[in-house]
């Protein structure tokens, strides 16, 4: 009973860092370069930003519900929890890599350029490497959150330490809920900890 | 034959013309000082010839080849640019900044080492010293030392200043003029320079063009412009006369 409790717990953790991971590449593999678009495009990013802006303000719960009538988005599942958590995940990191961007001083854009840099070599030469702490610093915020909220991802069936909060909830059973709760904290504590000291070795420069 | 020719040119519209019917020839080995208030359309004069801007009539003419015609990415290889802020890569060392134009041409690295230490020796920041200091270790003036270096570093027949001296204290900024005029008298280049000092103008400049509203008002050698009888060159002269206290 113990053992195979034990067994669940560890499954469940690895799982929760496991879906973690996913969403945060998710995320960024989409926020990333769409901030770097529209650190190009001061048109779009108005808008863009405000989209995320409201699907930010949507609760996590509500976002499950509007996702699983879906076709192909949707249903139960851990599909339906990537597309929503990754939603959320998205705006920290966009807003961020946008900032870092377009906040790289006007002179050093304006002498990479007149020094002929082609746009190419400006962006990964000079305006990511500048922006690279900032846009981390997103990443960090997203992560946080993100295993915060992840655990609500059990009640749609991603699994995570969210199941142990769920089941414990359920069974009125405090000693179950902290199983899923304390971890989930202090992986996000380690989360914060771990990136923060990328980021101050990456702004060290 | 000119290096840089002017012909024409206009930019902006409307009441936004920061440059209107502007012509003017440049001829190599020459410092043209491009002299004028705050708004005059001088930088944007400047920024044409490396097509940082493209004139919306006109053309400029770079070694007889209009900027539109250049592939913008190799015209401005062979122009060097300092500006204000010295804009220099606040992630990259003194040495890395300087090696900038001769890495993206892809020098031999052997080359690259080399080139960059005797520049920095010409500007007095010596590699050993300062090569591997990053921008913010250094002062203002060590900075546009290093802007002047990087702009020199893959032997440019023509060189850009927009007001590269103007941020310094006078001390410093005496310096590197100074510095500037024993470069120019080593290396022979060709340089346009904005200013909106008339001292440094007057210091500095081979010929002096004077811009008023995007036009020039006044153009000629210096020993000329002490003469010149026009209204905005007279309010600048003003600008020599010692305060009356």
């Amino acid at each position: 009973m113990v053992t195979s409790l034990l067994q669940e717990f560890v499954a469940l953790t690895l799982q929760h860092l496991v879906l973690v991971g996913m969403w945060m590449l998710l995320a960024a593999a989409v926020a990333i370069p769409l901030g770097i678009v529209l650190s190009r495009r001061s048109g779009w990013r108005e808008w863009t930003l405000g989209l995320t802006n409201v699907v930010q303000t949507i609760p996590s719960l509500a976002l499950f519900g509007f996702l699983i009538p879906l076709p192909f988005l949707g249903g139960i599942g851990p599909h339906t929890a990537i597309i929503a958590l990754v939603l959320y995940a998205l705006l920290p990191m966009l807003r961020n890599t946008v900032t870092g961007i377009t906040n790289v001083d006007a002179s050093v854009r304006e002498s990479a350029t007149a020094l002929g840099m082609t746009p190419r070599e400006r962006l990964w030469q000079v305006e990511l490497p500048l922006a690279a702490p900032t846009i981390l610093a997103g990443i960090r915020i997203a992560t946080v959150t993100t295993i915060g909220t992840a655990t609500i991802a059990a009640a749609i069936g991603a699994g995570g330490l969210g199941v142990f909060i769920f089941r414990g909830l359920a069974a009125v059973d405090s000693v179950l809920l902290l199983a899923g709760a304390v971890p989930a904290a202090l992986m996000a504590l380690a989360a914060d900890r771990g990136l923060e000291w990328v980021e101050r070795a990456l702004s060290r420069r | 034959m000119p290096l840089v020719s002017f012909r024409d040119v206009s930019f902006g519209f409307g009441r936004s013309l920061t440059l209107h019917h502007f012509s003017l020839d440049v001829e190599a080995g020459e410092t043209l000082v491009l002299l004028g208030r705050s708004g005059s359309g001088k930088t944007t004069a400047l920024k044409t010839v490396n097509a940082m801007l493209l004139p919306t009539a006109g053309e400029v003419f770079v070694e007889e080849r209009a900027t539109t015609a250049w592939d913008p990415i190799r015209l401005r290889r062979r122009i060097g640019y300092v500006i204000q802020d010295s804009g220099l890569f606040p992630h990259y060392t003194v040495a890395q900044n300087v090696a900038l134009v001769p890495r993206l041409e892809r020098w031999r690295p052997a080359d690259i080492n080399q080139r960059v230490a005797a520049l920095l020796d010409k500007v007095g920041l010596p590699i050993v010293e300062y090569g591997s200091r990053y921008p913010h270790e250094l002062s203002g003036g060590q900075r546009q030392r290093v802007g002047v270096a990087r702009a020199l570093a893959a032997d440019p027949p023509l060189l850009l200043f927009d007001e590269p001296f103007g941020g310094l204290d006078p001390v410093t900024r005496l310096e590197l003029q100074r510095q500037f005029i024993g470069l120019r008298g080593e290396l022979k280049k060709t340089a346009i320079f904005v200013t909106h000092d008339v001292r440094e103008a007057l210091f500095l400049g081979t010929r002096i063009a004077l811009l008023v509203n995007g036009s020039i008002e006044f153009f000629g050698t210096r020993l000329e412009f002490l003469q010149a009888p026009t209204p905005e060159a007279r309010a600048f002269l003003e600008c020599l006369r010692p305060l009356e206290v």
